[in-house]
């Protein structure tokens, strides 16, 4: 193992009309080779930036990084420039996105796309190229991959589109492969064998993977490890076994709970009430407070730090209060 | 591809027909007595019974019109009126200068119009962009007989570089009619590149684009400009259709010997064959310019091609 992505302290904001919105407030977590960690939040909170700071690919949105190190494989990604960081993507760390639809250029083949990352960064000549893009198409279980390299994105199913993008992001053999929401777009079954051939190149190639989703199923089928997102902050971290069996942050409870269970009906699906507070509207303590079953007195007013134990971490007052107790308890022992 | 391209031109063969058949009746719309009009005032009644034998005028009219096809299709266009020469020869002689200049103004209007675009949409809301915009916005508004009149003024007359008019002097005799005439869809193309642009930088394959590792130039001209000029090319399209229209002005202007010029003689002589003639061919410019438009539609948007 040992660490491939490390994040430190990464502050990102959007400039709008009311001044700079600190929008990702100051997280930390790593990435280690050839571990897939899941990124889990309800929409809005903050894991697409995150994403898109890694990659630094804020250029067309008003967003910016304002502080913290971004250290992939012992070097900070934020003190390169922009061309060195161009050789990066896609080669050294990549991404793919959740709309497979919309994701891939409509009016260029399949094959030129593919071939294109490939003579960017790979030094292969054109027939090289072209044979390497078919062979990622196949191992990426695409059926008849020459006739599709021909093809253009409309003429596949999602499924198929996502595989292409697949087979694309990864034809560089990256280290590190970020994947947006990559099966929300997509229906049940498929969803799966997406993950499936996700995990496989993982165990392949040994790379690391991010994989950001607001669905805790997705990361149960994957993941080693989750980072459990909330307005911008890190508010619980541990192994999938762990937040599993002893979830320790109320939303992570909630995201559990939220889970869709086979054989339920839709009216028993539960989602936790009220929604992710804007950057605008953030809550002076803890910023979940509001939606909280469990809040005290003392979550209206400070917010609870992010507390190591054991290898995990959590922010809330409630475990932040019981394991003082518990240590308490534990010293009169 | 060929076989999109065949369909369409099959395709045309009733519009052809449609057409055809009114700028026949044309000269059975005319009001009154079209062989006593064409015959002219003082005519005698043997000089408009004369007219009108030798147009056909008096057969049935299943007839006429069988001949007149048969005639067309063997590019026999009847004869002028005012001069007696054949109509075909003086389409022919003027064709080509209109042509020329239509084609040019096409380029400008393309090469320009694509390169504002483009600077106005990479720079958005930067100098460029509004020098951009502010060309594009005086191109719309200028009415090209007056940009005719300017550019005759400023580069013919002060600066001595283009003539002033008519054709003798070559390409120079060119530059400034075609300008005058593809200012406006260079100006409208600008303008709807930009905006077609700006859109399309905003699409998620363009965030895949640099996810991947190209470069802000590759995406521009690698993957969002063709995007953007789908809708470009609709618009403009219909413009180029209509630049006859403009060319009727514009060779006034410039004095230049070309179809337009033509057109506004015979209007003036009541030369109706050669009317006549004149709208068959800016018919089937119409058309064909439209057929290139949706050609090159097809060929940017691969989805036209397969449905
Ligand atoms: N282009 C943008 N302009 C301004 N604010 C944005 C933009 N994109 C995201 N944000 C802000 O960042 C927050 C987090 O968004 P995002 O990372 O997309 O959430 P997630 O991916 O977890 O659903 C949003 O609540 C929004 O306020
Ligand atoms: S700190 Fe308080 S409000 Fe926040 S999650 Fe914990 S119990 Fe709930
Ligand atoms: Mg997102």
């Amino acid at each position: 193992m040992g660490s491939l992505l490390q994040v430190n302290n990464l502050k990102t904001g959007f400039h709008t009309e009311d001044g700079m919105q600190t929008v990702i407030t100051g997280i930390d977590f790593e990435v280690n080779h050839g571990e897939i960690v899941g990124l889990v939040g309800e929409s809005g909170s903050g894991k697409s930036v995150t994403s898109l700071s890694i990659m630094q690919l804020l250029h067309d949105t008003p967003g910016e990084i304002i502080d913290g190190e971004i250290i992939y494989k012992g070097e900070d990604l934020l003190k390169l420039s922009e061309k060195k960081m161009r050789q990066y993507r896609g080669n050294e760390l990549s991404m793919i996105f959740q709309e497979p639809m919309t994701s891939l250029n409509p009016v260029m083949k399949i094959g030129k796309q593919i071939i294109e990352t490939i003579s960017l960064h790979l030094n292969m000549s054109g027939q090289k190229a072209k044979q390497h893009a078919v062979s990622m198409l196949e191992s990426v279980g695409i059926p008849r991959a020459k006739d599709i390299m021909n093809e253009y994105p409309h003429q596949l199913s999602g499924g198929m589109r996502q595989r292409v993008m697949i087979a694309m992001q990864i034809s560089c053999n990256p280290s590190l492969l970020i994947a947006d929401e990559p099966t929300t777009a997509l229906d049940v079954t498929i969803q799966a064998q997406i993950l499936d051939l996700l995990k496989d190149i993982q165990e392949k190639t040994n790379m690391g993977i991010l994989m950001i989703t607001h669905d805790l199923g997705v990361v149960a089928e994957i993941c080693d490890r989750v980072i459990v997102m909330y307005a911008g902050r890190i508010v619980e971290q541990a192994t999938v076994k762990e937040i599993f069996n002893n979830p320790k942050h109320p939303y992570t409870k909630g995201l559990i709970d939220s889970i869709p269970k086979i054989g339920a009906g839709l009216d028993e699906l539960y989602s936790i009430p009220g929604a992710v507070p804007s950057p605008k509207n953030m809550p002076k303590g803890c910023k979940f407070a509001p939606r909280c079953e469990h809040v005290m007195d003392i979550c209206n007013l400070e917010e609870p730090a992010l507390a190591m134990e054991n290898g995990r971490s959590s922010r809330c007052w409630l475990t932040q209060e019981q394991s003082q107790q518990e240590g308490v308890v534990g010293h009169g022992q | 591809m060929w076989q999109y391209i065949i369909k369409r031109i099959l395709g045309l063969i009733p519009l052809l027909l449609v057409i055809s058949f009114v700028i026949f009746m044309f000269i059975h719309l005319i009001p009154g007595d079209p062989a006593r009009l064409m015959a002219g005032k003082d005519a005698t009644l043997e000089e408009v019974e004369e007219v009108r034998q030798s147009l056909g005028l008096h057969e049935p009219f299943v007839k006429q019109y069988i001949s007149y096809m048969g005639n067309l299709l063997q590019g026999d266009l009847g004869y002028s009126i005012k001069s007696g020469a054949p109509v075909v020869d003086l389409i022919l002689d003027r064709v080509m200068p209109t042509l020329g200049l239509t084609f040019l103004s096409i380029i400008w209007a393309l090469v320009i119009g694509i390169l504002i675009g483009v600077l106005s949409a990479v720079f958005r809301d930067k100098w460029p962009d509004r020098l951009g915009m502010l060309t594009a916005v005086s191109g719309i508004s200028l009415p090209n007989f007056w940009l005719g009149l300017v550019l005759i003024q400023l580069f013919s007359v002060q600066l001595g570089l283009f003539p002033t008019g008519g054709d003798d002097a070559g390409w120079k005799s060119y530059i400034l009619p075609s300008f005058a005439l593809g200012a406006g869809i260079m100006a409208m193309i600008a303008r709807f590149t930009r905006s077609s642009l700006v859109n399309t930088l905003k699409q998620e394959f363009i965030r895949t684009g640099r996810a991947k590792g190209l470069s802000g130039t590759s995406i521009v001209f690698g993957h969002a400009l063709k995007n953007s000029l789908i809708p470009v090319v609709t618009v403009a399209g219909l413009q180029f259709g209509f630049l006859l229209g403009g060319s009727v002005v514009v060779e006034t202007v410039f004095s230049f010997p070309g179809l337009g010029r033509l057109l506004i003689d015979s209007i003036q002589f009541r030369d109706y064959p050669v009317i006549q003639a004149e709208i068959l061919f800016f018919s089937l410019q119409f058309i064909l310019v439209n057929l290139l438009v949706d050609i090159l539609y097809s060929y940017l948007n691969p989805k036209i091609r397969y449905d």
